[in-house]
């Protein structure tokens, strides 16, 4: 730059020209093109995308944090708590959010301990949902796991914590099949209309009392609109819709009877169900193998669902409601009924002399009765006379009756997936198999074999109902007074079957069945469950020994435990209009007068309670050992056992 | 008795416009710093004005004349500055742009507008109206952007960027011939796009601040979660605003840094459509009070140096709020006389000290 002075300043002003005039008014112009480019930007914005942006910044600043209802507790007709709640947290994801959430996942990963893949697996099952709604990222998070996530508000403003109730289930799988359990709602579920008024991410009943009585144990799930700043930090709260919490139910089992159908079942494979046949209470329901539904209802583990489904048992089958076997000699009970309700049995008199020949087969008896009537026959279980009634009877003639006691058929019982179990008859091989019917398999059905299954539900309705003069009730576990009007219908109509029914039974037919079974606990009239005489108990029933598999194939297969026959017995007290109905289905227990004993434990427990109570004497307490305590990780909030006052 | 004419000569309508803008920027401070740890910046603020008038009073008593005959002593030291800040210079978020001296941290940066205002004018006023050649618009451009690199260096893109409008403005108004701007916009462009591609002009995050202008979605926890806070403040305000202290994004730290680069969006979500027509209205007629001004004075530096103060802080002014309405980029220029901050109140200040000082004088002769 070459040195200007002051006076050089001077000599030049005298001649300065001035810029032209126009340079300097078109700068002018410069500075309102500029301004009014930028009223244009702010036009754009404030005024034609106000209302896109003030949801925008509602979205920023409004978290919708949900309040999830707890569901409601379960109890025992006395009122006896079988399943509680308790206090968890849950870690939710909210999406809402300007972030992309992808760049934070390595991190998520590692402070909660969920590989990355599986958070991926969670955000696609939400994909669709809306965006407001939180995705439950993971359930009962650790103190360790909360700590991150408070100290880590900043970097991960997405993550919400969340206090739930969760479900606490009776130990060692108690009453697991009858209770069932709670999980996520599955994709399959949520495509089902049924299900219509799920979100994902909602935790339903996945099974038991707990799926089929969904809609009233499930609340209705609040919210809250909560401030927050851009780091998560909460400054107040909008307003909030509260949680309904769910409804308490009372289920009709009796925890003493339940308990003592558990201790016989201890160890075995098979079910226990007993019945009210005077209404069709469901007074214990056991399953076994069993499983533990906390299991279920937490972060199943891989390693356990494995061990589940690995097992050749099945612990996951209700077997109460869903195996459906051969009721084996039990059946003779329906054959009885057919036989004096068509006027053939009750004058037939057959000789067994350990067998019979029908069609060109000889059929076995595994004794020799000899001259064998109606009143014999059932507490000797002889096949010999039975074969002989189906012939008389035919096939058609059993089905009609068996079918109109309820085999063939759902009886109704409110809880999920209840099997049919399959009555044969010529129109029904004709159907399934396209085959007409042999008259020799109408031999094997006379004693409850053959192409003839049905569930240990079905047996206890069905005999109970026998029992009863007739009358037969759908089964259930919830009282239907527990129910809204509208939510019973639509129970039934989920879980439909043949109900409640009334069937034709002459009273001298009635006394006659009623008295034979009752000779069938008696030692002194021979009958196949003497072993297990209960003194100064009307006890009577009916066993049943129903092979697995053929003769021919078991030989070949050389014998072990899982060839043994199944184990039946359907026993009651007293022997008619009994209080008590209860079926045991022993799988592999080799004579159905084993079975009979594990019923008679259950039916001891029932009469002492009775009398107790027919004394005055007050329900001992239950020991506290025999209900399940929960897990040691859980606050404590042991179920307790109320003495209901009666 | 000349002194006392001065005053009455000094532009108090002007002043009047500015002060009103700065108590604007006073409360809408305070209003976005009341819930943070920043809250009392309002007061430094006030602080930062009252230095400024002061300064502003005392240069326009100086005769401008004096500073064009200084300014090439004044340019080598801002040079020297520049390279002190390189030596000692404090880092902070990455930067040397800070030397720390008693009471506080000096900026040489911003400073430097003020010489290369004055530099231009004398340079321009050299050439005395002639046709501009190559020599002296290559001249021009050295004058400005051997500092300009240097800031670029440091780096501080956006304050380097307030120095071309000098530049333009310097070679505007000293005639040069369209075909001229033509080929020097063109060879820029191939220069900046050739840079751009070595990576060697710009640091990864400024790259990232214009790749997220174009696209806001490529980074939303960076720049572009700025950008897109800044345009939800600036909707959502609407045509009314929330309300002073109501502004859910600048209450809720949503909004990056709402007292300084981006206080035209607090202010804009707090008062609307209206009051930011309100606050451009001001700027407008400040603008052309200064090219008014421009045009009375009574010699051709004078007239570069108003006009040198009008493209800077015209340029200012689109730039920031060009960026607060997603226009521009991120660059990191202040908003003048409304963001919070020292450095860009007093450049302001001391800028109109010089503007009333060239008005003062316009009857000289």
């Amino acid at each position: 730059m070459e040195p200007v002075t002051h006076s050089d300043y001077r000599a030049l002003n005298g001649n300065s020209e001035k810029l032209p005039a126009g340079k300097l008014h078109s700068t002018q112009y410069i500075v309102a093109v500029v301004l009014a480019v930028l009223i244009t930007g702010l036009w754009r914005l404030q005024v034609l995308g106000a209302d896109n942006f003030r949801a925008l910044a509602e979205a920023n600043r409004i978290r919708k944090v949900p309040i999830v209802a707890p569901r409601g507790r379960i109890f025992d007709r006395y009122g006896r708590l079988l399943v509680d709640n308790y206090p968890s947290v849950s870690c939710y994801l909210l999406r809402d959010q300007s972030r992309n959430i992808n760049l934070d996942l390595p991190m998520i990963s590692r402070g909660l301990n969920i590989p990355v893949d599986q958070i991926q697996a969670i955000l696609h099952r939400y994909q669709t949902a809306p965006k407001y709604q939180p995705i439950p990222l993971k359930q009962d998070i650790t103190p360790d796991e909360q700590a991150f996530i408070e100290a880590h508000r900043n970097e991960l403003p997405e993550l919400e914590t969340v206090d739930v109730q969760r479900r606490l289930y009776p130990r060692d799988g108690f009453a697991a099949h009858l209770i069932g359990y709670v999980g996520e709602v599955s994709e399959e579920m949520l495509n089902n209309p049924r299900y219509a008024f799920y979100d994902p991410g909602d935790v339903v009943g996945r099974s038991g009392v707990e799926a089929s009585y969904d809609a009233i144990l499930r609340g209705t799930d609040g919210y809250k609109d909560v401030i927050v700043n851009s780091r998560g930090k909460e400054l107040g709260q909008l307003g909030q819709t509260l949680a309904i919490p769910g409804k308490d139910l009372r289920l009709t089992i009796d925890l003493d009877l339940q308990m003592a159908a558990e201790k016989a079942m201890e160890g075995k494979i098979g079910a226990i169900v007993a019945l009210d046949p005077h209404n069709g209470e469901v007074l214990a329901l056991v399953s076994r193998p069993t499983f533990d539904p906390n299991e279920f209802s937490g972060h199943l583990t891989k390693s356990y669902w494995n061990e589940i489904l690995s097992n050749p048992d099945h612990p996951l089958l209700d077997k109460a409601t869903q195996a459906q076997l051969a009721p084996g000699s039990t059946f003779k009970i329906i054959m009885s009924v057919a036989g004096l309700q068509e006027g053939v049995a009750q004058d037939m008199r057959v000789n067994c002399p350990g067998g019979a020949t029908f069609y060109g087969h000889f059929y076995a008896c595994d004794k020799r009765h000899g001259m064998v009537d109606i009143e014999n026959a059932i507490p000797w279980s002889c096949d010999t006379f039975f074969y002989t009634l189906a012939n008389k009877l035919g096939i058609d003639t059993i089905a009609r009756y068996a079918t109109s006691l309820g085999f063939g058929e759902r009886t109704g019982i409110d809880l999920p997936d209840e099997a049919s179990g399959i009555m044969p008859s010529t129109a029904w091989k004709l159907h399934t198999l396209h085959q007409a019917w042999y008259a020799g398999e109408t031999i094997s059905v006379g004693i409850g074999q053959g192409a003839i299954t049905a569930t240990p539900l079905q047996l206890a309705r069905a005999i109970g109902g026998i029992a009863s003069g007739g009358v037969l009730h759908r089964p259930h576990v919830v009282f239907p007074d527990e129910v809204r009007p509208g939510d019973l219908e639509a129970i039934h109509e989920t879980f439909s079957g043949s109900g409640d029914k009334t069937i034709p039974l002459s009273p001298a037919n009635w006394e006659i069945i009623t008295d034979a079974m009752a000779n069938a606990t008696n030692p002194a009239a021979g009958g196949t469950a003497g072993a297990s005489h209960l003194e100064g108990i009307d006890f009577a029933g009916k066993t049943g020994t129903a092979q697995v598999m053929s003769h021919d194939a078991l030989a070949r297969s050389g014998g072990g435990h899982r060839t043994l026959p199944n184990a039946w017995f359907v026993g009651m007290t007293p022997r008619r209009n009994p209080d008590i109905v209860v079926a045991v289905l022993w799988q592999n227990g080799d004579w159905g007068s084993n079975s009979a004993k594990l019923a008679a434990q259950v039916i001891e427990a029932f009469v002492s309670k009775q009398r107790k109570r027919e004394n005055n004497i007050r329900i001992a307490e239950a020991p506290k050992a025999a209900i399940p305590a929960p897990a040691a990780a859980v606050p404590a909030t042991e179920p307790e056992i109320n003495d209901h006052p009666l | 008795m000349r002194r006392l004419s001065s005053f009455r000569d000094f532009d108090w309508v002007l002043l009047g416009f500015v002060l009103v803008i700065s108590v604007i920027s006073v409360l809408e401070i305070k209003s976005a710093t009341v819930h943070t740890k920043f809250h009392g910046f309002e007061h430094k603020q006030m602080g930062f004005l009252a230095v400024g008038i002061v300064l502003m009073f005392l240069i326009s008593l100086i005769d401008y004349h004096r500073l064009l005959d200084i300014v090439h002593w004044a340019y080598g030291i801002s040079i020297l500055s520049l390279i002190a800040v390189f030596a000692v210079g404090t880092k902070v978020l990455g930067a040397r742009r800070w030397i720390r001296v008693p009471g506080g941290h000096f900026q040489p940066s911003e400073w430097i507008k003020l010489v290369l205002i004055v530099a231009v004018a004398r340079y321009f006023w050299g050439l005395a109206g002639r046709e501009l050649t190559w020599t002296d618009i290559g001249k021009a451009f050295a004058l400005v952007c051997i500092p300009m690199l240097m800031v670029l260096k440091q780096p501080d893109l956006g304050t380097s960027l307030t120095y071309l409008p000098i530049l333009a403005c310097g070679l505007f108004l000293g005639g040069i011939r369209f075909k001229q701007a033509a080929i020097i916009l063109l060879s820029i462009a191939l220069l900046v796009g050739g840079a751009w591609k070595t990576g060697k002009l710009l640091k990864p995050y400024q790259k990232a601040r214009l790749t997220s202008f174009i696209n806001p979605d490529t980074d939303p926890r960076g720049s572009g979660y700025q950008i897109r806070q800044s345009l939800i403040a600036v909707g959502s305000g609407g045509i009314w605003g929330k309300g002073a202290n109501k502004g859910t994004q600048t209450q809720g730290d949503f909004l990056p840094i709402p007292y300084t680069d981006f206080i035209f969006a607090a202010f804009c979500e707090e008062h609307g459509f209206i009051g930011a027509l309100g606050v451009l209205l001001l700027y407008f007629l400040i603008l052309m009070r200064l090219i008014q001004n421009a045009q009375t004075a009574s010699d051709l530096p004078g007239t570069f140096i108003i006009m040198g103060v009008v493209s800077v802080i015209l340029f200012q002014i689109a730039v920031n709020i060009g960026m607060v309405v997603g226009l521009m980029p991120v660059t990191g220029i202040p908003l003048p006389l409304m963001s919070y901050g020292g450095s860009s109140i007093l450049f302001t200040f001391m800028a109109l000290g010089i503007v009333m000082n060239v008005r003062m004088r316009r009857f000289v002769n």
